[in-house]
């Protein structure tokens, strides 16, 4: 469980494209790290990056290394399938499978990863709502279709789900960029919750919601468009949100630009 | 600015007010001279067929025995025949469409081989039926020299019902979000699962229908049937033999029956069961698309 992360010098391509360039930190474990920056800076991206879901997009690739304590996820002979087991991911928009049930969808990567015992999915799937702080709303109705949720209930939804195949490292890609402010503090209380077992990366366009959730903050940026987004710099929250290093950080948290 | 006065509120008169009634007069008569033909077929179809399919007989016996000038028997060898048929094209169509498809959306999409592949289809969708006929005519009996059979006009049939599900299959599965590939991807469920268990299963209700569809397309096809496979009087069940009676064949054979004798009503008949059929299969697939789909239960 919760396992610490090394990237070195990655750079991530979309075809021709440098899209992210010389991006080398470390995420601790059980720690909560936000990734932050102006729009098609490269966040986005590093995240992907992390459980190789970039080179989901064709004609994506990235080079450099990512180590899950000390395993190199773009060695040779990594399956990408198994990398992404081990770190799970939830998106900027939930997306539920509609052609299942709520019960279905956070037993999802356990059934379709092979697990056919009915106790145990039973048990993954109550302790994984639960963990999602969406048991309670749920349990009378496990049956009925995931789509037939709120916005807000669908991602907490996706979480259960992504926690289900207990992962070691939860990414999480603007998730709350889709939801209304009460939402939007369900989840963030429950990201409090989560790092005490889970290592957890997230991407966030709102710097309240980075300084609320987050120990460590990266900030990205680009110089110019066209250019690869790079990583200004990494540290604890606190100090990137009072008295940051870089001149360009105070610029873009202070709101100058961005 | 004019200013609002009660004659610039006036509904218009004069030239506008013809020119409306003009066009909107010959968009009336559009939509009639639209509906008249397909109504009269209907009505003069079912009026005469009608008598001879309500009977038990029609469903049940073949024409074994009788000629056009001796009444009995029924039609159960066409409509078993092109049932039959129908699902030899569909079995060896259905798989071949949703792979290809899939093969297509999921592995080869953008690539220079699906364009090819989708340029093909294309033409492949284009093909006259008797052409597909003619073709597998030339393939299977002057080349490898077998015989006429079921299944040869069923293969031929195949090629025209290919086109057209593979095509409906590719649109469904275009229109399942990539959202919820990257969902299952990032659960770790390897890419064969993703597409078996989480897209066919979200674009099942429109590929159901596209299947159906393409069947009720095939079942009223002609040509192939003529020249590949003898028309019978008797039911016929082996797929392998040479003369196997159907729907579109039992109506060509009666064409030019004399209108007094009982043959001349079976021409009407069978081309009402044919029609009943193939509307059947349209409302299996309205069905199949309304209890298939998803909804927030």
């Amino acid at each position: 469980m919760a396992k610490r992360i090394e990237v070195e010098n990655l750079d991530a391509y979309y075809g021709s494209f440098k899209a992210v360039a010389g991006v080398s930190l470390v995420v601790e474990p059980r720690t909560v790290t936000a990734f932050i920056g102006p729009s098609g800076c490269g966040k986005s991206t590093v995240l992907r990056t992390l459980n190789r879901m970039h080179e989901v997009i064709p004609g994506a690739y990235a080079t450099g290394k990512v180590e899950l304590d000390g395993v190199d996820l773009y060695g040779a002979g990594v399956d990408p399938v198994a990398v992404r087991r081990l770190v799970g991911m939830v998106f900027q928009r939930p997306n539920p499978f509609p052609s299942m049930s709520i019960y279905d969808n956070v037993s999802s990567g356990l059934k379709l990863n092979g697990e056919r015992n009915k106790k145990t999915l039973d048990e993954a799937v109550e302790s994984s709502l639960i963990s999602s702080n969406l048991w309670n709303e749920v349990k009378d109705r496990l049956k009925k279709a995931g789509t037939s949720l709120s916005g807000g209930q669908q991602q907490r939804l996706c979480i259960a789900r992504a926690i289900a195949v207990k992962p070691d490292v939860i990414l999480m890609d603007e998730p709350c960029s889709a939801l209304d402010p009460i939402s939007t503090l369900a989840i963030e209380d429950l990201i409090g919750e989560l790092k005490e077992q889970y290592t957890v990366v997230i991407v966030t366009h709102n710097m309240q919601q980075a300084s609320r959730v987050s120990d460590r903050t990266a900030f990205f940026n680009l110089e110019a468009q066209g250019l690869p987004g790079r990583l200004v710099e990494i540290d604890d929250t606190e100090t990137i949100f009072s008295n940051p290093n870089k001149k360009a950080t105070e610029d873009y948290i202070t709101g100058r630009f961005g | 600015m004019s200013s609002v006065t009660q004659t610039s509120l006036q509904a218009p008169r004069g030239t506008r007010r013809l020119t409306d009634g003009l066009v909107r007069g010959l968009v009336y008569l559009s939509a009639v001279i639209a509906i008249v033909p397909l109504v009269w077929i209907l009505v003069s179809i079912a009026s005469k067929g009608l008598p001879v399919i309500l009977n038990v007989d029609w469903w049940t016996k073949d024409l074994a025995g009788t000629t056009d000038r001796r009444a009995g028997g029924g039609a159960l060898h066409a409509i078993i025949g092109t049932l039959e048929i129908g699902i030899i094209t569909a079995a060896i169509a259905v798989p071949i469409a949703i792979l290809g498809a899939i093969f297509l959306i999921e592995y080869a999409r953008g690539t220079k081989i699906a364009r090819g592949v989708s340029f093909m289809v294309d033409i492949l969708s284009g093909i006259p039926s008797i052409v597909a006929a003619l073709f597998v005519f030339a393939f299977l009996i002057t080349i490898l020299g077998m015989g006429r059979s079921a299944i040869a006009a069923a293969i031929s049939l195949m090629l025209l019902m290919l086109p057209t599900v593979l095509r409906s299959t590719e649109e469904m599965l275009k229109l399942v979000p990539d959202s919820l590939r990257e969902a299952s991807y990032a659960l770790g469920i390897p890419k064969w699962k993703t597409i078996t268990t989480i897209v066919i299963p979200t674009a099942f209700s429109g590929i159901a229908t596209g299947v159906v569809l393409g069947l009720a397309r095939v079942m009223g096809e002609t040509a192939p049937l003529l020249i590949l496979v003898a028309y019978a009087r008797n039911l016929y069940l082996s797929p392998t033999s040479n003369a196997m009676g159907t729907l579109p064949t039992m109506i060509n054979t009666g064409r030019d029956v004399a209108e007094t004798l009982v043959g001349y009503d079976r021409v009407w008949g069978a081309a009402l069961t044919l029609i009943l059929l193939v509307m059947g299969l349209n409302l299996l697939a309205r069905w199949i698309a309304h209890a298939s789909r998803l909804k927030d239960r």
